[in-house]
């Protein structure tokens, strides 16, 4: 008995018109009452409405096949991530050598898209990844916090570039956020955004991906939320991000889901399309699999590549590797047959 | 020769888990009849302060579960309680005295009573709730919350069903509970206790202290993280009325000791529930 | 470009629940007094929907069979239900609550096999509501003084209940909960295409030892339902059908002291406003017409939109769509499953027809319905007005009339321009506009901003020719109940005797 298939995002995209020119953006660009007026005038989102739906996608059943599939494509969008003050070269270097192969029974297995460093760190791991294909992501602007000024933010951010980093993942201004400064928060993720063409500018073909981190759980409202969204997305985000990791809750699935409908619906308004990080919180391969259904059914599967949707997380890559293991074998593993570190 | 039984040792309970009282103290407990049962915790201020810091920490997760869920989960309570029916019936008898089939009406009294309890959960807010008929444009709607951490006195001869009486009306109506159990016949308040702490009852909605009410009684009714103040089980009318004095201190809600040991089989009113819930009344425009 | 950044397809791979959970007779007879006993009426065939393959032979109760059921439910009324204390009869529901829980997969399962509804809906709605209505109702049993019918309210005696084939299991317990939580006994009569839950509930009442007589189940098709129900011993009929079949019944009981309550059709308008919530209204449009394949009574099955959005809403609807997923009910990603018989089917592909004759725009997502069994797309018709047979006539099944509205007055208009009245939704982050069309709505049940919300603790049925008679809640006792002197019942309680 054959299932329905859904329409793909290219059907999808041919049957709606853009709302927003070029023009348009750059009116809201100049901030003021234009940029205020669009972001209150974006829809509402029912908190109760909103969880039931993400409770009902996390109720979708992923097995055998599929199940091998998610799990080995969650794998390939990991940004396999450490930050934290304890970490020294070592460290970086170990997670970088389990980036190139985490199981060393599947040499030619899936691996994570990047790994995710503090800019003082970004060449080590330039160095480690070297001809691996895997980008090396750095955090700049101050993160997790993001209380430092402009100027120094900016500074961060070109720094990591020249040290190698392909992908910068700053977090916005969420005090500014919260107290309707709308400019202040437009005007940070513009320059950064700006900052970020050095890449080319210097000379180097690579284009550097602009990561907006949203730090959902200090934004407290789906509405907000959806704001933020935009509002990076009208500034020139590559990709919004959940969260920095460091505050609870971090991803959560209603909050990504709200995310990849500001994504969808921006690419049919403008015609650009944005990717989506889900970061922090998420441990299991179940929690990975509800993501990717989430994509699936939500965005659409334009966006199941990790050239549109990554994972932040560290100790993701156990269970995913854990529970590949198991569907390849039959029976249950334990944890010191998984790669670490 | 017989076999040596494992005799157990009664403590506290608090935050969903036994400690002996932070003193170290404890006293003897006897049958009705005067022979030694067991070393029960003689609990101190302190144990107060920690029960009542439980007591807090639980609240709000309890009252936020839905009036289904809290109902089954004191539904299972009854389950337990009726798995026990033996056990419990043995020490109503040891603790009471009288023969063995008055000391099993009280028990099936109390499982029955702790069930009618378990099934006003969902129901209270649509006996005592209403909506308002204002003159005006306004949906107006008045629904009971609970109040918050309840200091309960449970009776001092009623061991069991008294006890069932005075502490399922706190914690169905979403209110935590500290409980000072009776001084002389502890055990069956520690025994449900453990039975509390197997029916997913959360830790901490449901405390049971053991010691002398009038050591304990000061600490829980000027304590000023405590909502409300269950004096049932305070026979000196003196104390009483000081514990009912000292509550004044922010205003507790204070249901006074009987005046008259009450008919412990005879279906309950909606005091012992509706004493320790608020009124919340709500107004919002009709429209366009 | 690598071979990472080209999308990929996520095809999920069948995720069947296994059958083997459930044991399904060959033959089934009638539950009269505590026992299985055969029936006198000519056998009849269960079918599964997704297959077509017959399930079981089941007894047909002829109206002698009826009579003995009856007489069985009087009997227990008299000498053992009647007299129980309420607190003992309270027991008795918790412990049929209880077994319904720990059950739970294996009914759900059956379900599915039986009505062809998807395995996901069985599992997280149909069975956990059956389970709480016998939870919530229990609680009741004791404390029937408390209802507002006054000090000591009494029961009718012997309820004769008919429920239909949506929602089996739910529906008996919507019925089965109350009667015998007001001290009730009953003879109810599953529906023709799906009486295997209600038999296997018979053997649930059996584990519980529930007393012999008190619920009894007798199955059959129109004429054992009619035999129940103008039975002179039966004191209460409770009837979930079409508003058809219970016009017959309200004119059957005409002038005996039957007291009635009836749950009958809908033509729900979910009322789309330009500032609702639009991501969690699309979710809700979809709920509440393709939810358990829009065979439901209180369905939306007239969408509303205000008409500076339809464009947009329609839009977005349409992609949603998009991912239903129509197919074997046991498979646990299934979205819509199986329509419940051939005649329904046939009804529900009629009605479309009409809809295009009448020259409404037709349109569904790209689907491969299964070869076997009886399946429908979900299917959308756009530029509906209410004269068109579509808006007025239900169709009970995954079809949504589109229409469009400007102002509220006229939303409220067009919702209420309807001999039916069961049930409304509103959607609009504006508060005090939902108070203000909930006041206006001619409907039993007003969802703001959700849809298909059930509880047995909210009172539950409908206006006009929807029927009368709350089912749940406090205002639901009042159906079984007669008040003692001093009481106030609270409205609505149907035919009084």
């Amino acid at each position: 008995m054959t299932l329905t298939r859904p329409q793909t995002g290219r059907d999808r995209l041919n049957s709606l018109r853009p709302s927003l020119s070029a023009a348009d953006i750059d009116d809201l660009a100049r901030g003021g009452p234009a940029l205020r007026g669009f972001l209150r005038g974006l829809p509402g989102v029912d908190q109760v409405g909103l969880e039931g739906r993400a409770a009902a996608l996390a109720t979708r059943s992923i097995k055998a096949t599929a199940k091998s599939f998610a799990i080995d494509l969650a794998i390939s969008m990991l940004d396999l991530t450490t930050l934290e003050g304890a970490d020294t070269p070592g460290k970086v270097r170990s997670l970088c050598a389990r980036a190139r192969c985490p199981d060393p029974d599947r040499p030619d297995g899936p691996r994570p898209a990047a790994v995710c460093v503090y800019p003082d760190l970004a060449a080590v791991a330039r160095a480690a990844l070297a001809g691996s294909g895997i980008a090396v992501a750095s955090v700049a602007t101050g993160f997790p916090s993001g209380r430092t000024s402009v100027d120094v933010k900016v500074q961060e951010v070109a720094e990591a570039i020249d040290a190698g980093a392909d992908e910068v993942d700053m977090v916005i201004d969420r005090g500014a956020f919260l107290a309707g400064d709308y400019d202040t928060v437009f005007g940070e993720i513009a320059a950064v955004r700006q900052a970020c063409a050095r890449g080319i500018e210097a000379g180097g073909a690579r284009s550097v991906h602009l990561k907006v981190i949203l730090e959902t759980g200090e934004l407290a409202t789906y509405d907000h939320v959806r704001q933020a969204s935009w509002l990076a997305m009208l500034a020139g985000a590559d990709f919004i991000k959940t969260s920095t990791g460091k505050v609870s809750p971090a991803a959560t699935l209603p909050v990504t889901l709200v995310m990849l409908e500001a994504v969808r619906d921006f690419r049919a308004s403008t015609g650009r399309q944005v990717g989506v990080k889900a970061a922090g919180g998420i441990r299991t391969s179940k929690d990975a699999i509800r993501y990717l259904v989430t994509v699936n059914e939500t965005a659409g599967p334009d966006w199941l590549t990790p050239r549109w949707f990554r994972f932040g997380a560290s100790s993701l890559l156990d269970d995913l590797l854990r529970q590949r293991m198991r569907t390849d074998s039959g029976h249950y593993v334990g944890a010191d047959y998984v790669t670490m570190d | 020769m017989s076999r040596v039984e494992v005799r157990k040792t009664y403590k506290l309970f608090i935050g969903g888990a036994f400690p002996r009282s932070e003193s170290g103290h404890s006293y003897e407990v006897c049958t009705h009849a005067g022979t030694f049962v067991a070393n029960a915790a003689r609990a101190t201020r302190k144990d107060v302060r920690d029960a009542v810091s439980a007591a807090t920490k639980a609240q709000p997760g309890w009252a936020g579960r839905t009036a289904y869920n809290r109902g089954q989960i004191l539904y299972r309570v009854a389950e337990m309680l009726e798995d026990r029916r033996d056990q419990f019936v043995a020490q109503v008898l040891a603790a009471e005295g009288g023969n063995r089939r008055r000391a099993q009406q009280q028990v099936d009294a109390s499982i029955d009573r702790w069930v009618w309890y378990a099934g006003w959960a969902d129901k209270l807010a649509q006996v005592i709730g209403s909506a308002n008929p204002v003159a005006g444009p306004y949906f107006d709607f008045s629904l009971p919350e609970p109040t918050g951490v309840i200091g309960v006195i449970a009776p001092q001869r009623s061991s069991l069903l008294g006890l069932v009486s005075v502490l399922a009306p706190v914690v169905v109506t979403g209110n935590t509970a500290v409980l000072v159990s009776s001084f002389e016949r502890p055990l069956p308040a520690l025994t449900l206790a453990e039975v509390l702490a197997t029916s997913d009852l959360p830790g901490g909605v449901a405390n049971v202290l053991s010691g002398p009410v009038s050591e304990l009684l000061p600490w829980l009714a000027e304590h000023t993280g405590v909502a409300g103040l269950d004096l049932t089980g305070v026979d000196d009318a003196e104390m009483a009325t000081d514990g009912e004095r000292q509550a004044a201190v922010n205003l507790k809600r204070v249901r006074r000791a009987p005046a008259s040991e009450p008919r412990w089989l005879d279906e309950p009113d909606l005091s012992a529930m509706t004493t320790f819930v608020e009124t919340k009344t709500v107004w919002h425009p009709m429209g366009v | 470009m690598t071979e990472l950044d080209v999308a990929q397809e996520f095809a999920y791979a069948p995720a069947p629940e296994s059958r083997a959970l459930v044991r399904i007779r060959d033959e089934y007879g009638l539950f009269i007094g505590g026992e299985f006993v055969e029936g006198t009426g000519e056998p009849f065939a269960t079918v599964d929907p997704a297959t077509e393959e017959r399930l079981a032979t089941v007894a047909t109760a002829s109206a002698a069979d009826v009579d003995r059921a009856v007489q069985a439910a009087r009997a227990a009324h008299n000498r053992v239900w009647g007299p129980m204390p309420g607190a003992e009869r309270a027991k008795y529901l918790f412990r049929l609550a209880r077994i319904l829980q720990e059950r739970a997969r294996e009914l759900a399962v059956l379900e599915s096999i039986d009505n062809g509804k998807p395995i996901r809906e069985s599992r997280d709605v149909d069975v956990p509501l059956a389970a709480a209505h016998f939870f919530y109702h229990a609680g009741w049993a004791d404390k029937l003084g408390y209802a507002g019918l006054g000090a000591d309210p009494k029961p009718l005696g012997v309820a004769g209940q008919v429920i239909p084939w949506n929602f089996p299991l739910l529906m008996l317990s919507w019925k089965i909960a109350p009667a015998l939580a007001c001290g009730n006994t009953v003879v109810l009569k599953p529906a023709e295409t799906t009486p295997l839950t209600a038999l296997l509930f018979a053997e649930i009442c059996q584990q519980a030892d529930l007393p012999a007589g008190v619920v009894n189940i007798v199955t059959g098709a129109g004429d054992t339902g009619r035999s129940l129900i103008s039975h002179p011993d039966v004191d209460k009929v409770a009837f979930t059908g079409s508003t058809e079949v219970g016009r017959s019944i309200a004119q059957t009981v005409a002038g005996t002291s039957k007291k009635v309550t009836l749950e009958l059709g809908g033509k729900a308008a979910n009322i789309v406003f330009a500032d609702s919530p639009v991501d969690q209204a699309v979710e809700g449009i979809v709920n509440g017409i393709f939810f358990n394949q829009g065979h439901v009574c209180c369905a939306g099955s007239r969408l509303l939109v205000e008409e500076s959005v339809h464009d947009e809403v329609i839009e977005r609807l349409q992609q949603r769509m998009g991912t239903l997923r129509v197919g074997d009910p046991l498979d646990k990603n299934t979205d819509i499953g199986a329509i419940n018989s051939a005649e329904q089917l046939a009804k529900i592909r009629r009605l479309s027809a009409v809809g295009e004759a009448e020259g409404a725009q037709r349109w569904s997502p790209a689907c491969q319905l299964p070869e076997r069994g009886y399946f429908f797309a979900p299917t959308l018709f756009t530029g509906v007005s209410q004269a068109h047979r579509i808006a007025r006539e239900e169709i009970f099944g995954p079809v949504l009339s589109v229409l469009t509205f400007r102002t509220p007055d006229e939303a409220v208009a067009k919702a209420n321009n309807t001999p039916y009245g069961l049930s409304a939704g509103v959607w609009t982050e504006k508060g005090s506009r939902i108070l203000w069309m909930a006041a206006r709505l001619k409907a039993g049940v007003v969802w703001a901003n959700t849809f298909n919300r059930f509880d047995p603790a909210s009172p539950f049925g409908g206006y006009k020719e929807s029927g009368y008679g709350r089912e749940g809640g406090r205002h639901g006792l009042a159906g079984y109940l007669r008040p003692s002197p001093g009481g106030a019942s609270p409205a609505g309680a149907g035919v009084r005797a």
